[in-house]
């Protein structure tokens, strides 16, 4: 081997190799050999074990499905849970003809063509050897009708199920959302994740909101049966059963009351609104109006109600609250104070004579004040009870685009707060860089303009305003939005709390904060925009309207609700948190097409607080939220300043 | 010269480079698959039928590489093989996650998967570097041959696919230990190995250290992967001496086993033949084998001595992972069962196996007449 460098020798050479080869071949043969004594060891030593596991008593082994854990709100209130009842099954395959065996069930158990409906869509999406439902819920009456019947229908089963029910019904639907029947999609992602195991017998699965987002606390541990079945598949005996492990009761952080109390508020409006503890970001109320039934998605939705749902012009499925993204409108002014102080380009104390209008150095285009002939004297505290638009036009040009951009930033505009549900959207915060990628365009110091009210390429979402008013209300501390409070183990006193620290700290003067916070009290009180909704406030209740442009008005035009088609109408906004001292609420509130934020948005806020601060419950209907629609037109705070096309 | 009539010198030149014995082994084993299949997919004519496509696309591969000479083939080692590490870094950086795992690459008209390429690749070019140097072998060139194994075999483990991996290190494997790697370096390798077992362990993911787990107690995850190897158990155990006969495996028809016309055809084959079918079926595979090693010996050259050697001992290895996972003796990798599991890729990749196999053969052959 040393000198085999020298001399290539041959014929040593191949016996090397032959050597190496016999080796191998009695390597192949022992391991042949290992094969073989496992094949007699199963086939012969242990072939009546196998023999009898498989053959004469065949094992099935089935999957018992676990129950789906509740879901509750901060004091106990089920948002959802489940209730046994029975269902009426039919296995494709095992019917010849579907039609006739439907009509003939007709005749039996009360099915609509709205069932039939579903059942349909149903057969298209499932296979062939599933038990689908043709009726759920079905009476006692019912069950004891087919039950004499049931020898006429092979393949057709009534079976006893857990069924899912929401009692909040459309109030929590883009909260809570729903389950629905496992799809090939879920099939895929649970084989991705390899939980597919712990789905076999499952038939439904999260779709949405909480549901979606904690489903693997839900829905629970399958439990196993191993059961001695005989030629027929009849189960014969059970060997051994491992029980279920029921899913998580989740308690949210939500408080149900509130919840209900913000939706009344509403009355007849659209919109959203989320509620936030500041001191930790607990959610305590999501609203997105209009919402939907989410117990009809359960078991696939018939095609009649999804119709009415995917094409009413309210876009019920849409989750406004979440995924809706609005100009923050004036909502943005606090913010822009404290970036005007932070950068010193404005004190406290420094005033501007408001003509009622702003030009930028060098043109003639008017920036308009939402109130003719402008606001006289403003210094900063008077710029947000009033609601100066000039104030803020000045200061944005002089900030400049990128220092807005990084210190409104800090709030959590312009990304996802990141709250337990998926699909939220990110806003948009504008830069010079961001108008760059996606515009291929330079900034312009009348975009900037615009940008100072919230009126420019701005776009935020009423979870994240919520959110940066929390933030706000907690002098900078941000605590990370989220739903769950606590996880209870199901058959356990055990739970877990999330764990809640700050996520981080806004660099802020304290004496800057101070005066804001005074400023959006004002806001409340005579004087200020909300006037109407703070009247007799029992706490210091800080607040800021705001309104968000639905359609451009023209140089020179005025705004007027009354000629304007309900759809196009402004959209209002509030931001609130009380008590301003030591905030244990922040609300932001959005009312479609509400007009201003003052007159329809602020008073659902005053309802909330009157309720989770003093325990009030509004006794009157909410129907008085349109009968002021009238009244406060004079404060309208709309900042109608959006450039015309030739500026 | 009078010429022949046309038909017989076709004949001629159609069957100038295959090897008859081998041929008869291999198609014993392709009809049996076939066979088998039918009464996997409870008598779907139709898979039995895209199944002969397989075959037939896989054997007219075959044939062409049987043709190719052998100075010709050698050329070829290395751009496959540098083309076969783009596409495995493509994967690696581009690749498509399918069921967990990044192992198909889009070209745009397709998605291909590159690992299977290796399982061909990867011999070619160790032998062939074997080939160039080997007048001057010295522990630096096994060194380098290793490396050339290991680097492939990280990517396609890092994927993760598993039995691919597996396969292509025992290939590597096969041509190092043919080449006369010492025992002594062996050996270290081995211990090395089982030092490095914990922090490999550490590096597998959870799925693979999931399936290991399995082997040792299935009753783990009844209802997840466990089930597959305990309902493979359960069908090869109750096949017995004789087997329940053909289309009778209550296992197979009553829908109790898993993955059965792809990694668990073996169960279906066992419990309807018994083991007497399996005896016959190893033998199938024992002839394969032989044939293959009787060409190893008489090969010509060094390069053709290893690839030969690694090609048989290669598929040996697939056959007997497939029954020991099967059977319960080994983790559940996913490598099909040769030449009888359903699925075109695989088919191919070891027709063309054998097709170098015969190269080797008769062109040798016609050298020395």
């Amino acid at each position: 081997m040393k000198h085999r460098v020298e001399l290539k020798n041959s014929q040593r050479e191949i016996y090397y190799f032959r050597l190496r080869l016999v080796l191998s071949i009695g390597f192949v043969l022992l391991l042949l050999f290992l094969l073989l004594t496992r094949f007699v060891y199963l086939q012969v030593i242990k072939h009546s074990h196998y023999q009898t596991l498989a053959e004469n008593n065949r094992i099935s082994v089935v999957p018992i499905v676990p129950n789906r854990g509740l879901i509750l709100d901060r004091n106990g209130v089920i948002l959802a849970h489940n209730y046994s009842g029975y269902t009426l099954e039919i296995v494709p395959s095992k019917v010849t003809d579907m039609e006739a065996t439907i009509d003939q069930l007709a005749q039996l158990v009360d099915i609509q063509i709205k069932d039939r409906k579903r059942f349909k869509k149903l057969l298209l999406e499932s296979h062939n050897f599933e038990s689908l439902p043709i009726r759920n819920r079905l009476s006692d009456e019912e069950v004891a009708r087919f039950a004499a019947q049931s020898y006429r229908f092979p393949g057709v089963e009534i079976k006893a199920r857990l069924f899912r029910e929401y009692p909040y019904n459309e109030q929590t639907s883009h909260l809570i959302g729903y389950i629905g029947r496992i799809n090939d999609s879920d099939i895929q992602q649970l084989e991705d994740d390899e939980t597919v195991g712990n789905y076999r017998g499952s038939d439904y699965i999260g779709k949405t909101g909480i549901e979606q987002s904690y489903e693997s606390e839900l829905h629970g541990t399958t439990g196993i049966e191993q059961m001695e079945v005989d030629a027929g598949g009849r189960g014969v005996r059970v060997i051994s059963r491992t029980p279920p492990v029921s899913g998580n009761t989740l308690v949210l952080t939500l408080d149900a009351k509130l919840q209900e109390i913000a939706w009344q508020a509403f009355g007849n409006y659209r919109g959203a609104l989320v509620a936030i503890d500041p001191t930790n970001g607990e959610v305590l109320a999501f609203i997105s109006k209009p919402g939907y039934d989410p117990n009809l998605f359960i078991d696939g939705i018939d095609e009649d109600s999804w119709n009415e749902l995917n094409n009413s012009p309210d876009v019920p499925l849409n989750n406004r609250a979440l995924r809706g993204q609005y100009p923050l409108g004036s909502t943005i002014k606090p913010f822009m104070a404290l970036a005007g102080l932070y950068y010193g380009k404005r004190s406290p104390s420094y005033a501007i004579s408001d003509p009622g209008y702003f030009t930028l150095p060098g043109s003639s285009h008017h920036y308009r004040d939402w109130k003719k002939g402008g606001h006289g004297m403003v210094d900063m505290f008077k710029s947000i009870v009033v609601s100066c638009d000039t104030y803020y036009y000045g200061l944005a040009v002089e900030l400049g685009i990128d220092n807005m951009y990084n210190f409104l930033s800090q709030f959590g505009f312009g990304k996802p707060t990141g709250i337990d549900l998926e699909g939220e959207t990110s806003g948009l915060m504008p830069s010079q860089d961001w108008k760059m990628k996606h515009y291929k365009q330079k900034w312009y110091a009348g975009d900037t303009v615009s940008a100072g009210i919230g009126q420019g390429y701005d776009l935020t979402t009423p979870m994240q305003l919520a959110f940066a008013t929390a933030v706000l209300a907690n002098d900078g501390v941000g605590y990370r939005p989220h739903l769950v409070r606590q996880v209870q183990r199901s058959g356990s006193k055990d739970t877990t709390i999330p764990e809640v620290k700050p996520e981080f700290t806004i660099n802020l003067n304290p004496e800057h904060v101070a005066l804001v916070k005074s400023a959006m009290v004002a806001v409340t009180q005579p004087g200020g925009t909300a006037a109407m909704a703070g009247a007799g406030a029992a706490y210091a209740f800080a607040g800021k309207t705001g309104t968000a442009q639905v359609v451009g008005i023209k140089q020179g035009a005025k705004y007027d609700a009354s000629q304007l088609s309900e759809r196009n109408r402004d959209h209002a906004w509030f931001i609130a948190f009380a008590p301003a001292d030591k905030p244990k609420i922040a609300i932001a509130v959005l009312v479609e097409n509400g007009g201003h934020g003052g007159t329809v948005a602020a008073p659902i806020a005053r309802k909330m607080m009157d309720y989770y601060l003093l325990g009030k419950v509004p006794a009157t209907a909410p129907s008085s939220i349109k009968a002021q629609s009238g009244v406060a037109a004079a404060q309208t705070s709309a900042a109608s300043a959006v450039e015309d096309e030739h500026d | 010269m009078i010429k022949q009539p046309l038909w017989p010198r076709l004949k001629r030149r159609l069957i100038l480079h295959l090897d008859p014995i081998l041929m008869l082994a291999l198609g014993l084993l392709l009809i049996t698959g076939l066979v088998v299949l039918f009464s996997a997919t409870d008598g779907n004519w139709g898979r039995v039928m895209a199944q002969v496509a397989n075959i037939l696309v896989a054997l007219v591969c075959m044939w062409l590489v049987a043709n190719i000479p052998l100075h010709y083939l050698m050329r070829t080692a290395l751009p496959i093989y540098v083309f076969g590490m783009v596409l495995l870094i493509g994967v690696a950086l581009f690749g498509e996650v399918s069921h967990g795992a990044r192992r198909w690459l889009n070209i745009g008209v397709a998605t291909i998967q590159p690992s299977e390429l290796m399982k061909i690749a990867v011999p070619l070019m160790m032998a062939w570097y074997f080939e160039k140097n080997e007048a001057t072998l010295t522990l630096k060139n096994y060194f380098i041959a290793a490396l050339l194994l290991l680097l492939p075999v990280a990517l396609i483990a890092r994927q993760p696919d598993l039995g691919t991996a597996v396969l292509i290190s025992a290939s590597g494997f096969y041509v190092l230990f043919l080449a006369g790697l010492s025992w002594r370096i062996m050996g270290g390798m081995f211990v090395a190995a089982a030092a490095s077992a914990p922090f490999l362990w550490s590096m597998l993911h959870d799925y693979q250290k999931h399936r290991i787990m399995m082997l040792l107690d299935p009753s783990q995850d009844a209802l997840g992967k466990g089930y597959h190897t305990i309902q493979g158990m359960i069908a090869v155990g109750s096949g017995g001496v004789l087997g329940k006969g053909y289309l009778n495996g209550t296992q197979t028809h009553l829908d109790f086993l898993p993955e059965r016309t792809t990694d668990f055809i073996f169960a279906v084959y066992s419990e309807e033949f018994g083991l007497l079918g399996n005896l016959i079926l190893l033998g199938m595979f024992v002839f394969v084998i032989g044939r293959g090693f009787i060409i190893t010996a008489n090969a010509s050259t060094y390069f053709t001595r290893l690839m030969a050697g690694s090609i048989t001992l290669t598929f040996f290895t697939y056959a007997f992972v497939n029954m020991g996972m099967v059977s319960g003796i080994l983790p559940v990798v996913g490598v099909p069962l040769p030449l009888i599991s359903y699925g075109g890729t695989s088919m191919a990749t070891l027709l063309l196996g054998f097709g170098m196999l015969m190269s080797i053969h008769t062109h040798k052959t016609l050298v020395q007449t």
